[in-house]
Formats: C-alpha cells, sequence, structure tokens
C-alpha cells in the first residue's frame, strides 16, 4: 500500500482522507436531516385545500429542482454575505444541500401520501381523531412507510452531489483528496481511492436501505395483526 | 439592498458565450450519453456474457461516485498515465459517461419491460422481425423510457455548472468571474438561477408535451 502510494507520509495521508469522509457523511446527514424538517411543512402545503399554498409549494419545488445545487451554493456562500447574512462554510454548506434534498423529498413524500386510500381520513374521523392527530398517527406513519425507498436514493444522490461542497471550503472527501494530491502529484491514487471511499459509502447506505425497509415492512404486518 | 441590473448589460458578450457553451455541453454530453446507454443496454440485453460483468462494473462506478471526483481523476489523473486531454473533452466526455451510466439502466428496464412472447406474437401475425421491433417493441419502449430520459437530461443539464470548477467557461463560470471583478453577488447570481430554472422547465414541459403526443398515438392510432 505504501509502496502504491509511494511516500512514508501515505498513511498520514490515507487517515487525512478517512477524516474527509467523516466531514462528507457528517454533512450529507445533516442536509438530510434539516431537508426532511424543511420538505414536511412544503409537503403538506402541496397538498393543502388553499391554492395558494399549493402554488407556493410547487414554486419552491420546481425551483430548488430546477437551479443547479453548485449554483445555490455559491449564492449562499457569497451571495448572502453581501446582503449580511454571513454563515460558517459547513452550516453554508450543509443549508444549500439542504435547501435542494428538502425540494425532492418533499416530493417523495407526496408520492407517500396519494397512495394512501382517502377513505382512511374518514374511518378515522368516525373513530374521534382530530386533524393533527390524523396526520400525526395516520398519514405520516404509512407516507414515511410508502416513501422510504425513495429517501434511500435520496441519501445516495446527496452523499455524492456533498462534493461539491469541497468548492465553498467544507474540508471533505473531495477537497482533502485535492489537497493532498497538490502536495504528492499521484492524482490517479488519491482521486481513485477517494471514489471507491464514496463507492464503498454508497453501497452501505443502499444495504441499510434494504435492511430497514425489511424491518418497517415486518412492522407493517405486525401492527395490521 | 439595491439590484443593479446595468451590470449584466455590461457582461451580456461574455454570458452569451457562457450560454452557448453550456448548451453545447449540455446538447453534445446528452447525445453521448443516450448513444453509450443504448448501446450498452443492448449488449447487456443482447451480447456476449462476458461483457456482462464490465458494463456492470461500469455502471456501478459511475452511479455511485462524484461526477466532480470522476472529472478529476480523469483531468488531473490522464496525465500521470500519458493521456493529456484538454478540460472541455474531459468534461464533455465526463457527461456522457456519467450520463450513460444512468441512460444505460434507463434502457435495461425499458427493454426488460417487453415480453419476448410479444415478438412471437408480432412474427405470427405476419410481421417481419424488423416491422415487429419498430411497430411492437420501440412505441412501448418509448412511453417507459421518456419520463426517466427527460429526467435525466435534466440532471445533465444541472451538471454542466459542475463542469465550471474545471475552469470550463460555461455560464457559472462566467457570472463567476463576473462577480469576483465587480464584487456584485446578488444580481448575476439570482439571473444565473432563474436562467437555469427557465431552461429546466422548458425541458419538462418538452418531456410533457412529447409524452402526452406519444402516448395519445399508441391509444388512437
Amino acid at each position: 500500500m505504501s509502496d502504491f502510494l509511494g511516500s512514508t507520509s501515505a498513511a498520514a495521508s490515507v487517515a487525512l482522507l478517512l477524516i474527509g469522509a467523516g466531514m462528507t457523511i457528517a454533512v450529507s446527514a445533516a442536509s438530510i436531516l434539516l431537508g426532511f424538517v424543511i420538505a414536511v411543512p412544503v409537503c403538506i402545503a402541496r397538498l393543502s385545500r388553499f391554492r395558494v399554498a399549493r402554488w407556493a409549494g410547487g414554486v419552491y419545488v420546481s425551483f430548488f429542482r430546477g437551479v443547479p445545487l453548485l449554483v445555490q451554493l455559491l449564492v449562499i456562500y457569497y451571495a448572502l454575505p453581501s446582503v449580511g447574512l454571513e454563515l460558517p462554510s459547513f452550516f453554508a454548506a450543509a443549508l444549500g444541500l439542504a435547501v435542494c434534498t428538502a425540494a425532492y423529498q418533499a416530493e417523495n413524500l407526496r408520492g407517500g401520501f396519494l397512495v394512501i386510500p382517502v377513505g382512511q381520513v374518514a374511518a378515522a374521523r368516525a373513530f374521534g381523531y382530530r386533524g393533527a392527530q390524523i396526520w400525526r398517527h395516520i398519514l405520516l406513519p404509512q407516507a414515511l412507510r410508502a416513501s422510504a425507498p425513495a429517501i434511500v436514493n435520496e441519501m445516495i444522490a446527496i452523499l455524492k452531489a456533498s462534493s461539491l461542497v469541497s468548492v465553498v471550503g467544507v474540508a471533505d472527501l473531495t477537497r482533502v483528496s485535492q489537497n493532498i494530491v497538490a502536495r504528492d502529484l499521484k492524482p490517479i491514487q488519491w482521486y481513485g481511492l477517494a471514489a471507491l471511499i464514496y463507492l464503498v459509502i454508497s453501497l452501505g447506505v443502499a444495504a441499510l436501505g434494504r435492511g430497514s425497509e425489511r424491518r418497517l415492512g415486518r412492522g407493517g404486518l405486525a401492527a395490521a395483526l | 439592498m439595491s439590484l443593479d441590473w446595468s451590470l449584466l448589460a455590461e457582461y451580456a458578450p461574455a454570458l452569451a458565450h457562457g450560454t452557448l457553451l453550456t448548451i453545447v455541453l449540455w446538447l453534445g454530453g446528452s447525445v453521448l450519453a443516450l448513444g453509450i446507454g443504448f448501446a450498452m443496454a443492448l449488449l447487456l440485453a443482447a451480447g456476449p456474457d462476458f461483457l456482462r460483468a464490465p458494463i456492470r462494473c461500469y455502471v456501478e462506478f459511475f452511479r455511485g461516485t462524484p461526477l466532480l471526483v470522476q472529472l478529476f481523476l480523469a483531468y488531473a489523473g490522464g496525465p500521470q498515465i500519458g493521456i493529456t486531454l484538454s478540460a472541455f473533452t474531459v468534461g464533455l466526455w465526463g457527461l456522457g459517461l456519467y450520463g450513460g451510466a444512468y441512460f444505460t439502466e434507463i434502457f435495461r428496464a425499458g427493454f426488460a419491460a417487453i415480453p419476448p412472447g410479444q415478438l412471437d406474437a408480432a412474427r405470427s401475425f405476419g410481421f417481419s422481425r424488423a416491422q415487429s421491433v419498430r411497430h411492437v417493441v420501440v412505441p412501448q419502449i418509448m412511453v417507459l423510457v421518456l419520463p426517466p430520459a427527460v429526467n435525466m437530461l435534466i440532471v445533465i443539464l444541472k451538471d454542466t455548472a459542475v463542469l465550471s470548477i474545471l475552469t470550463i467557461p460555461e455560464l457559472t463560470f462566467q457570472v463567476t468571474g463576473m462577480t469576483l471583478e465587480t464584487f456584485a453577488f446578488v444580481e448575476p447570481y439570482l439571473a444565473l438561477a432563474v436562467l437555469y430554472w427557465a431552461l429546466v422547465e422548458l425541458t419538462a414541459l418538452g418531456g410533457r408535451v412529447t409524452e402526452a403526443r406519444l402516448t395519445h398515438r399508441l391509444a388512437w392510432g
């Protein structure tokens, strides 16, 4: 290994690369979670009976799915400070990824709600459930379960998209490999290793997703019995 | 905050040039991606068995790693093994190979959805092999493949912005250069975002119109 990478500091570089991978996972996870928090109200707005809310939700989804993520990151990193809103680069990056993934997550979630039969709401009302309770106990759990595979896909997409945060000063896997290459001029080895790490993480997320889908499926059956 | 739009007029030639290059990269990358994806899916469906594993590796690698890392690998890594490519070539082929991996899956799913019995049925009605492919298989695949294919064209359009990192002077690169010279960040980036948004919505609209036409023709002959 150290022969292939060709320097005594190779071990140190590998350690740096792994720290970068940790940063990639941290920024991806933070943005998926924050994105979900944004996605729920956007999705509810898309399904609202009020036309203004539906329209606003639609514009949000269309805009953040229609603008390249890199441009969104540049706006948050460069344009927001010039109007007096300065964020540390980790938060700027996580926020940029989050507002983007929220648009996709909102649509996935909406797809999950749309497969729930309408009669269930009437049935819940007949059992004495009220508006918020229906959302909390009847609709949201089912929508989440139905959209679980799409959420796993979105996690993998964000993991890969997070490589763009290297442009706005976050020391993620891509940025760290760039720094190492700048020093020891072995791009194939280091970018190759970085690519391999991305591949392993995304395969890992996919495997976790399949596992939790099975568990969710069992939970559904157990609840039905 | 007052927006100063006269700046945009001043930089109009650079922006026009950038827009043109963005569209060239998008169309070129899309044509490559479609061609590569179609060829790979065809090889997976009807090619020799020994090609399966390398094609799967190609698809998994390009779908499982970030485009940016793939571009760095080719652009910086190429010279290390004696292949020096221009940023434009790397960008164009990067988009093509990256998109091609996704198109392989899109076409593969399309091919897999047509039951082989349909070909036999068409043949027994007296269609030639070419006719049954042309009139029975292709129209159905088109309907199945169109929505994900339009999505992918939109992904490729948005990913042309990533090529700015390789210093290819497309639209995002031009606008970033402009912001660094003028220190005006809000107007240029806002205009940039709206321009991409408009292009994406136009593409999506084109996809919906084509889809409506296609299904209408299938249903009503």
